[in-house]
């Protein structure tokens, strides 16, 4: 009995010793831009992944987020590269193009586990058979308004519908006698988060769509781009609700308590949690008269570095899929506040019921994912669409089809 | 073959003094030239060659012949730069070199506060230019934010759209860049007046010649190098202006519809923006032949003196 312990707990002793030895001193490196809590969650995150795989060491570099991609290609070029990085969802074309990622191995990533267990928005990180990328969290767009300002204005519910939040804005709306917004109900601001808001929701809400399925051809161009854009900047030309450039841009002058709403994503809750003078509430994005409803949601995904092999490689993968769990999910909702990427860690009861994350989740049921090719310069376009409708008194019938003509040129660089 | 190495080796090689001076010299002035060459002038000559090519920093580049240079004269967007970026310079150095000398000749004749008000001038060139443009583009804000629309509204009269006008701007951004840069300007005319050898105002006075002539005929043929040297430096530095511009509108860089964007920030975009290396070094090329064309200029002027 004795012995047989001793010799079970030398047994022990040695497959230890030989797991460690045969793992010893894998050192990864995980790359991602400088965000404080993105970092401070990364940070919890290797220490928990260490943990539970002792040997394998992740060390976390990070850069600021102006200089992250050129960085990454550089690094590439000089066959200097991350072994697990993190990337738009955007930029899956230009480094899946420049050998920055490799796909995916199937045996620990199945694509029918992929398609099963996560949003289906994640199709956008596949290229031919394969996928580049899984992300930990996901981000949707909402509905912020102000509390203080809809009761000062006897309105209860933030508005379900695009006439009701016509209506609702126009109530909110407060100008000096000189006919300066010193209040407006609703931002506007294409440069913010309304471009992706115009393209993904207001034109299939109008009955069209922004672009031909692979996002190559440019479909806008229609009676309901028009009718879209149209809807859109009579907030500023029709309703005078507000106006682009207001305490210059958007999210100010919500914060600074001057805007009734705005559309934002989650990303931007960080920042508006700190908000201490007013309280604010977040609604889904409104209805159509038809009740019909989009949404855009994009992603940072995790992709494996096309330098990694051997060893490396292998920790890489266990890195990934840890990243990718539904614990490391929760921990990056708590810390960041970006929704999981699992529907099955994003759409607990709790997080239903929460009044914050609600409406960014059911967003997430049914929101569109655009794929960008040079995401910069598409919003340019957008922007000066509304622009020269703005500014040049241009009409909306031209002005889309000069922003169609414009992203479709783009769009050509890339086929 | 050993042989003569360890004889060559044993022989240290004798040198005069003067040659052992200018190697020590040479040694000295290589560093700069190094560093210069492969800092400068080989990124310098290396854009020609990227200007030829369709590079997205990923693949390697591909050669197309002069393809950039075609879409980039043929692009409206390009020659709308062109247009801002020699609007910046046409309209922002007269303006400035008027101002900076009209300040010079008058802070030159007065003793009370001076040194202070000179101060005051030259304080802008050394604050950060991003930290004053941002300052700026919140006074152009519009009311209840904007300083200046606030005092025009107090006033009775309507906003102003500053930064959000296609016409107002581009003008709005050059006042804070031509603010910026006044204290230099007044520092230099100011030196350029005082080495003017009081001798000839004297003799003048004695002559009993005005106040104006003697600005037109003594002091500005005088300050002639001064003037050169100002004009040139002051236009290159409107045709690489950049910080205000990118600052006062990153909302919307180089907006609204791309009306006050100049060369350098049409570049960065390119460049860092679309990753189109190839086309970018195709206007920094551009950019290259005006900065160098205004150069020779200089020294032409400099020279029938």
């Amino acid at each position: 009995m004795k012995s047989s312990l001793i010799r079970a707990g030398l047994l022990a002793g040695v497959a230890m010793f030989g797991a460690n030895a045969a793992a010893a001193d894998v050192e990864i490196e995980y790359w991602q831009y400088i965000y404080e809590t993105r970092v401070n969650a990364m940070d919890q995150l290797i220490e928990k992944f260490e943990e539970q795989n002792p040997g394998i060491t992740v060390k976390q570099v990070t850069f600021p987020y102006a200089d992250y991609q050129t960085r990454v290609i550089a690094a590439n070029m000089a066959g200097k590269g991350p072994d697990v990085l993190q990337l738009f969802y955007g930029w899956t074309d230009n480094f899946v193009n420049g050998g920055v990622l490799q796909p995916l191995p199937k045996d620990a990533f199945p694509d029918e586990m992929i398609e099963t267990e996560f949003f289906p928005i994640v199709g956008a990180m596949k290229r031919g058979d394969d996928y580049y990328g899984l992300p930990t969290a996901v981000r949707s767009l909402a509905l912020f308004y102000n509390k203080a300002l809809f009761e000062k204005a006897g309105i209860e519910n933030p508005p379900a519908t695009l006439d009701e939040l016509v209506e609702t804005a126009k109530a909110l709306t407060e100008t000096d006698a000189g006919g300066n917004y010193t209040t407006v109900g609703m931002t506007v601001e294409m440069g913010g988060q309304d471009h992706q808001w115009w393209r993904e929701v207001l034109v299939r809400q109008f009955g069209g769509a922004p672009y031909s399925d692979d996002y190559s051809e440019v479909t806008y161009d229609d009676a309901a781009g028009i009718a879209a854009t149209k809807w859109y900047t009579e907030l500023t030309t029709e309703h005078k609700v507000g106006a682009t450039g207001f305490m210059d841009e958007g999210q100010a002058a919500f914060r600074a308590g001057r805007a009734g709403m705005t559309i934002d994503g989650t990303f931007r809750l960080g920042s508006f949690s700190t908000i201490e003078d007013f309280e604010w509430g977040v609604a889904e994005l409104p209805a159509n008269a038809d009740g019909l409803r989009s949404n855009y949601a994009s992603y940072f995904a995790n992709g494996l570095g096309a330098g990694a092999e051997g060893e490396e490689l292998e920790a890489a993968e266990k890195f990934l899929t840890y990243l990718t769990s539904p614990e490391a999910m929760q921990l990056w909702l708590e810390v960041v506040g970006e929704l999981p990427a699992r529907p099955e860690a994003a759409l607990t009861e709790a997080n239903l019921a929460d009044p914050v994350y609600g409406p960014f989740l059911a967003g997430l049921e049914y929101a569109h994912t655009t794929t960008f090719f040079d995401e910069q310069a598409q919003r340019q376009v957008t922007m000066d669409m509304a622009n020269r409708v703005f500014l040049q008194g241009q009409s909306v019938e031209d002005s889309v089809a000069e922003a169609a003509a414009d992203e479709q040129a783009i769009l050509d660089r890339f086929q | 073959m050993a042989f003569d190495d360890t004889t060559r080796a044993a022989r240290a090689p004798r040198l005069s003094m003067r040659t052992r001076r200018a190697l020590w010299v040479w040694a000295f002035l290589a560093l700069p030239v190094l560093f210069y060459g492969v800092i400068r002038f080989y990124p310098t000559l290396d854009a020609f060659r990227l200007s030829l090519t369709n590079w997205n920093l990923m693949s390697p580049p591909k050669f197309i012949g002069l393809q950039n240079y075609r879409e980039m004269f043929a692009s409206p967007d390009f020659w709308q730069v062109f247009r801002n970026t020699f609007a910046y310079l046409v309209i922002g150095t007269p303006i400035s070199l008027v101002l900076s000398f009209t300040v010079a000749y008058f802070l030159d004749r007065i003793r009370f506060g001076h040194a202070f008000l000179r101060a005051l001038y030259f304080l802008p060139y050394i604050t950060t230019a991003s930290a004053m443009a941002w300052v700026w583009r919140w006074f152009y804000q519009p009311a209840p934010t904007g300083v200046i629309n606030s005092v025009l509204g107090a006033l009775g009269i309507g906003g102003m759209e500053f930064l959000r006008s296609t016409t107002w701007a581009l003008p709005s951004i050059m006042v804070t860049a031509i603010w910026a840069g006044l204290g230099f300007q007044v520092i230099i005319f100011m030196a350029g007046l005082r080495s003017i050898p009081q001798t000839y105002y004297e003799a003048a006075r004695i002559d009993g010649v005005g106040d104006w002539a003697i600005l037109r005929k003594i002091t500005l043929p005088l300050l002639k190098p001064t003037t050169v040297f100002l004009v040139v430096f002051s236009s290159i530095g409107f045709l690489r202006i950049f910080d205000q511009v990118y600052n006062m509108t990153t909302n919307d860089p180089g907006g609204p519809l791309g009306t006050t964007k100049p060369l350098v920030l049409m570049i960065y975009q390119t460049a860092f923006n679309s990753y189109q290396m190839g086309a970018a070094a195709a206007q920094t090329v551009v950019l290259f032949t005006i900065l160098l064309l205004i150069s020779l200029l200089q020294l032409w002027i400099l020279r029938t003196r």
